[in-house]
């Protein structure tokens, strides 16, 4: 199982080393990966397929979906260990990007709910 | 379990001695420091586009009673530049790969390719400005307006200088040919024009299949 040729280097992203013959077939799954969640959340948003108040839970798990091959089928991050410092980095911009965005949606969601009515 | 049998199996699982940049082996060769240096830049670009998409999504319902997002946006052109972006960034992995492959002409026939469906995404949003702008609708009008623009202007800008560097890569790749520092440049390039999928992938869900329909 364990191959002792090989060297446990730290990957680039982007790039997927060790294995050259894979990565047309890898580029081109994602593409044909990609494209069907990319379909999926256009007819998604103008049909009535889904529950409609479903529909922005379900456009949010394609686009998280779609993120997800794009990182492993282009960006070839894997869950080996050459991979463990690209996506440390990448779990930390995730968090900061979460906290930004959850903490704004929530932060003024809150204030507008208890602002003053507008006497119209 | 001691301290010295859970390093022993540490060690069994991953060669220490063979894991260059973690403690073995020597440091990182220089391809792989670059790359990783390019990566944290990109994701301090995500956190930028994190403020942005916040931005958007706590003002895109105070449209000031001027133009909403439904009459706004047309989705079959969003459909339509949403795919050349997807497949200028397989044409960019696939040049990136013939030029690791040592392929220089296959690399300047997919560099070529990836600039035409960028340029194209990049014309189909300006046209989709310029329409929004003769209707009355430019920034100015409305908070929605004004993050819209913010949020998918600062995507647009960002595509229009990945294309810029991407023809300055193919005149390197003409005149210096494939050499170590140009191939680190091309990978840095295509992690950057991935990483501009991904937010465009975050921008067409949020602004426009959640709010124009």
């Amino acid at each position: 199982m364990h191959n002792p040729e090989r060297v446990f280097d730290d990957r680039t992203p982007g790039v997927e080393e060790h294995e050259p013959t894979a990565s047309y077939l890898s580029y081109s799954v994602g593409l044909g990966l990609a494209i069907i969640a990319t379909i999926a959340s256009f007819i998604v948003a103008q049909t009535n397929l889904l529950w409609a108040p479903g529909i922005p839970v379900g456009l949010i798990v394609l686009a998280l979906a779609q993120i997800g091959v794009h990182l492993v089928f282009f960006l070839h991050l894997g869950s080996g260990p050459d991979s463990t410092n690209n996506i440390l980095a990448l779990a930390f911009g995730v968090l900061i990007v979460f906290l930004v965005i959850a903490g704004s949606v929530w932060i003024i969601a809150n204030l507008n709910s208890n602002l003053m009515p507008i006497p119209q | 379990m001691t301290i010295a049998t859970a390093l022993d199996r540490t060690l069994t699982a991953v060669p220490t001695e063979l894991a260059h940049g973690r403690g073995g082996g020597g440091p990182a060769p220089k391809r792989i420091v670059v790359a990783y240096g390019f990566w944290i830049f990109i994701l301090s670009d995500m956190v930028m586009f994190s403020a942005l998409f916040a931005a958007y999504a706590v003002l895109s319902g105070n449209n000031a009673g001027g133009p909403t997002a439904p009459e706004l946006f047309n989705l079959r052109n969003v459909f339509i530049s949403t795919m050349c972006l997807l497949l200028s960034s397989y044409t960019c992995g696939i040049g990136v790969l013939s030029a690791e492959r040592e392929q220089p002409t296959l690399f300047l026939v997919f560099a070529i390719l990836t600039f035409a469906l960028g340029a194209a995404f990049l014309f189909i949003e300006a046209t989709e400005f310029a329409g929004m702008v003769a209707k009355g609708a430019g920034p100015w009008r409305s908070a929605f307006l004004s993050s819209f623009f913010t949020l998918v202007g600062t995507h647009g800008v960002h595509v229009a200088s990945g294309l810029v560097a991407l023809v300055y890569l193919m005149a390197q790749v003409r005149t210096h040919g494939l050499r170590p520092a140009v191939l680190r440049r091309l990978l840095c390039w295509s992690l950057f024009w991935h990483a501009l999928d991904i937010v465009w992938v975050g921008v067409f869900t949020l602004v426009y299949l959640m709010g124009g329909h």
